[in-house]
């Protein structure tokens, strides 16, 4: 097969250019295949993260000719034909090469306040497949965090971080706020510091989501709609909490309804 | 606390890896009030656990009531060709059922029964519908809510941080460990009552395999380095199932579901190969027809398992003897096909990564087309002795547990203990580190000297002007380690290994690192390539002296197990405290068995 031209960004957070790695392709050959390639031979210290190499663990996020996608999962015999592009993600600064400083993700997970559920019953909790099911959708994220990368209130806006989730997280307190057992209520939370009115869904979280997550559709809105309903009535508000407390899946698990 | 010329760091209990194992041990050491410290060489999250796709084995009985903890205990034994140490076999069957639930109220959503309760599924080795599920993303489902629940409780966690050695007090206890940061390359240094080490597999050194780059075998390494000994290193899991093209993706791993969900295994003439290797232990409880295994997918009542739901070891033998008898698929696989057997929204809803995996990386929808597999290295069953209530070691201090730990799965693991595995025996590393420092006798001191040999060590590489790049030491090894200790084995082939292991280890002596120390990935291999050969050289020594077939050790000069081999494991010890030191192998005697449990082996199917 052909030879490829690798545009690779290189350089830390004082600065850094782009190198060009000129490297024979093989059948079925993923960028990270390339990059590989290249720490083998060329460049032993070309710094990218990667773990699985199957999609699964979510490591190898980078920005390959312009967008957010994984390494792993990005075939070369799909990319146009000429040089291709690899940068880090723009959202995180700078460790070195390809490898970004995601911690930001990390200081929002400590936020999110965790499941709270009720005793569990003898022989353990009943649940029914079609209510797990809408947090399984967003358990599938393999926390690539091609998502924040992509979402423009913290993209170029750095300034926003400290008050803004990002879709990731808004999957999360969609998961934990549709999940079956949960008591907490995250809401204001969600309003006040997690900055869930910035976003103006575009939808570009969803597009790169590599999972398939419908962030936007499933999370974000669902979770906009109970914001602003606890907000404006809190008759309905509370109405709707009793409804929730007596559907199948709590009365089936015996638990008693939250004070 | 100790003056140290590097960064310090002082925990009661320190967490090498941050895998089910070890996360699980953190929640245990912290809620009993413990201050803990986890380190892991990836982001938290990202580690090999993610990767385990069918389930987590537990005798919970909701799919058959006939399950209890007796039965899941015997299939492990079984599985494991009675090389396991019963007392863990026991202790495991019996807590998995709670450890599952309990990952429910920390926020795990199960696939669920009609009647709302977890759904099990069928692997090989089970009798029964046993493994708890999320589609064939279980693993991710695992780690996210012990990650979520470690998070949540505050606790501190070191990541890509990477662990060269474990550092001693002067009385020979383990005081603490010395590590650098992978993103600056600035070397650190723990001081801990207690260590427990849930590092994961070795699988990294061979060619082909399903493991990351992260399971290079550290914490075997370094607990064999402090003095603790590692059996049954011989026994090596090939999963039957690893993708076989594109070259690229060689050894990714396809789940046991796909079997357990209806899939058969077909040679290159379309024939249900399988039912020809049924062996005489397990004929009694395989169907003799594909027409009477295929009534037991529905109706377990109506015929018995089909043979391709047999033991890992036993699936992936036969697939070798099928392409080495020319029986193969032109990329040196076999063919496994679900697509004409179930349709195409089972399929999806029950295999959902394994039909992404298959279209976006092979171009193959597995709704239609069979799917092209082989054997890939997947897990080891050896790893660091350990006492089974609490998970100690034989270095007082040093505690171990999950893939790292050895024991449990015998010479060979069935699919779905290994989830089990990690959330066991994670929390009684746990339990077992908490109850060693409330004892008191604990590590007085920290010996300097060791850290700072381990550091000098770690940066000779940039010292050197002239000398091998580590990518191409890594590359040879993973060559000779699948030529010569792959799935079938053989003395001269084993001796050849021995010898060449030994040239190995001075040409990791020679490793020149190019760049500076800052998140290098060149360099991070040089660091990895001590704990690859250490492992390496300890599944050759093992090997070459188990002259039988057992499970994951398969002799072809010795094709069959040999009664008198099933008294002992092979325990292996380091002389010297390096990973170049001398390393020996001795005896070590199976735990007697108690009748008791004895009687539930011998019981008729």
């Amino acid at each position: 097969m052909a030879d490829v031209t690798m545009r690779i960004w290189r350089g830390d957070a004082t600065g850094g250019d782009f190198e060009n790695y000129t490297i024979a392709l093989n059948e079925g050959e993923v960028v990270l295949d390339i990059i590989h390639r290249i720490q083998a031979t060329d460049a032993p210290d070309l710094a990218c993260r990667w773990n699985c190499k199957a999609g699964k663990c979510g490591s190898c996020s980078a920005e390959i000719n312009g967008k957010p996608r994984l390494m792993c999962m990005t075939r070369m015999d799909q990319l146009p034909e000429g040089p291709v592009t690899v940068t880090p993600m723009k959202a995180f600064p700078i460790i070195r090469d390809l490898v970004t400083d995601v911690s930001f993700n990390f200081e929002m997970a400590k936020r999110v306040p965790a499941l709270l559920p009720p005793p569990m019953p003898e022989g353990g909790y009943r649940m029914f497949q079609q209510d797990v099911e809408r947090g399984q959708e967003f358990r599938k994220c393999i926390e690539c965090f091609l998502c924040q990368d992509v979402c423009h209130v913290i993209r170029d806006h750095e300034e926003n971080k400290k008050n803004y989730a990002g879709p990731r997280f808004f999957i999360r307190y969609a998961e934990l706020e549709m999940h079956p057992l949960d008591t907490n209520d995250r809401r204001e939370l969600l309003k006040e510091e997690m900055g869930l009115g910035y976003c103006n869904i575009t939808k570009c979280c969803t597009e790169v989501c590599p999972e398939h997550i419908h962030i936007t559709d499933n999370a974000i809105i669902p979770l906009k709609e109970r914001v602003v309903d606890a907000d404006y009535d809190p008759v309905a508000w509370l109405g709707r909490k009793i409804r929730r407390r007596t559907k199948k899946t709590a009365a089936e698990a015996s638990v008693q309804p939250a004070p | 606390m100790t003056d140290s010329p590097y960064e310090h760091h002082a925990y009661d209990v320190l967490i090498i890896g941050a895998g089910g194992a070890g996360l699980r041990a953190a929640i245990e050491a912290q809620q009993r009030g413990l201050k803990v410290g986890i380190i892991t060489k990836s982001l938290l999250g990202k580690a090999h656990t993610v990767m385990a796709e069918g389930g987590i084995a537990a005798a919970m009985g909701n799919i058959h009531e006939e399950d209890n903890w007796m039965v899941h205990f015997r299939d492990t034994m079984r599985g494991g060709k009675y090389l396991n140490n019963n007392r863990m076999a026991e202790l495991h069957a019996k807590e998995s059922p709670d450890r599952v639930w309990e990952l429910e109220q920390w926020g795990a959503l199960f696939d669920r029964t009609k009647d709302g309760k977890i759904l099990q599924r069928d692997f090989g080795g089970h009798r029964y519908a046993r493994l708890a599920h999320v589609g064939d993303r279980t693993g991710l489902e695992l780690i996210r809510t012990l990650q979520q629940k470690v998070v949540s409780m505050g606790t501190d966690v070191f990541m890509e941080c990477k662990v060269l050695k474990l550092v001693h007090d002067d009385e020979g206890r383990i005081a603490g460990c010395v590590a650098y940061w992978r993103a600056t390359g600035e070397f650190v240094t723990f001081e801990a009552k207690a260590v427990i080490i849930a590092t994961g597999g070795v699988g990294r050194s061979w060619k082909f395999t399903s493991n990351s780059w992260e399971g290079t075998g550290d914490g075997h390494a370094m607990a064999l380095w402090a003095g603790a000994k590692l059996i049954d290193m011989e026994c090596i899991q090939f999963h039957p199932t690893g993708m076989v093209w594109p070259l690229s993706v060689r050894g990714l791993l396809v789940t046991e579901g796909v079997r357990g969900d209806g899939g058969v295994l077909l040679n290159s003439e379309g024939k249900r190969f399988m039912f020809n290797y049924v062996p005489e232990m397990f004929r009694a409880e395989t169907a003799d027809t594909e027409e009477e295994g295929d009534k037991w997918y529905d109706d377990h009542s109506a015929g018995r398992r089909p043979a391709e739901l047999l033991p890992r070891d036993e699936v992936a033998r036969a697939i070798n003897t099928e392409v080495k008898a020319g029986r193969g698929t032109p990329h040196g696989g076999v063919y496994l096909d679900i697509a004409s057997r179930r349709t195409p929204e089972f399929i999806r809803r029950r295999l959902p990564s394994m039909y992404h995996q298959f279209m976006e990386l092979a171009g193959v929808d597995i709704t239609k087309e069979p799917m092209e597999i082989g054997p890939t290295c997947h897990y080891i069953m050896g790893g660091v002795q350990v006492v089974a209530d609490t998970a100690a070691t034989a270095v007082a201090g040093l505690f171990a547990a999950g893939e790292a730990a050895g024991g449990l799965h015998g010479a060979n693991r069935l699919g779905g203990n290994s989830l089990s595995d990690l959330v066991v025996f994670g929390r009684r590393a746990g339990v077992g580190a908490a109850e060693y420092i409330e004892a008191g006798d604990v590590a007085t001191s920290f010996n300097m000297e060791e850290a700072e040999a381990a550091v000098k060590e770690a940066l000779d590489p940039f010292d050197r002007d002239e000398g091998e790049n580590p990518y191409t030491i890594q590359h040879d090894l993973q060559e000779m380690m699948q030529e010569l200790v792959g799935i079938i084995r053989n003395g001269p082939e084993l001796e050849e290994a021995k010898g060449k292991l030994e040239v190995f280890a001075e040409r990791v002596k020679n490793i020149a690192v190019k760049g500076g120390r800052a998140y290098n990935p060149g360099w991070n291999l040089a660091t990895d390539l001590p704990s690859m050969l250490t492992v390496s050289r300890s599944t050759a020594l093992a090997a070459s002296l188990r002259k039988e077939s057992r499970g994951g050790h398969t002799r072809e000069d010795f094709p069959n197990p040999d009664p008198e081999f099933a008294k002992f494991n092979f325990a292996i010890s380091n002389d010297g405290g390096n990973w170049d030191s001398p390393i020996s192998a001795a005896e070590s005697p199976l735990l007697p068995i108690p009748d008791e449990l004895k009687a539930l082996l011998e019981e008729a199917y």
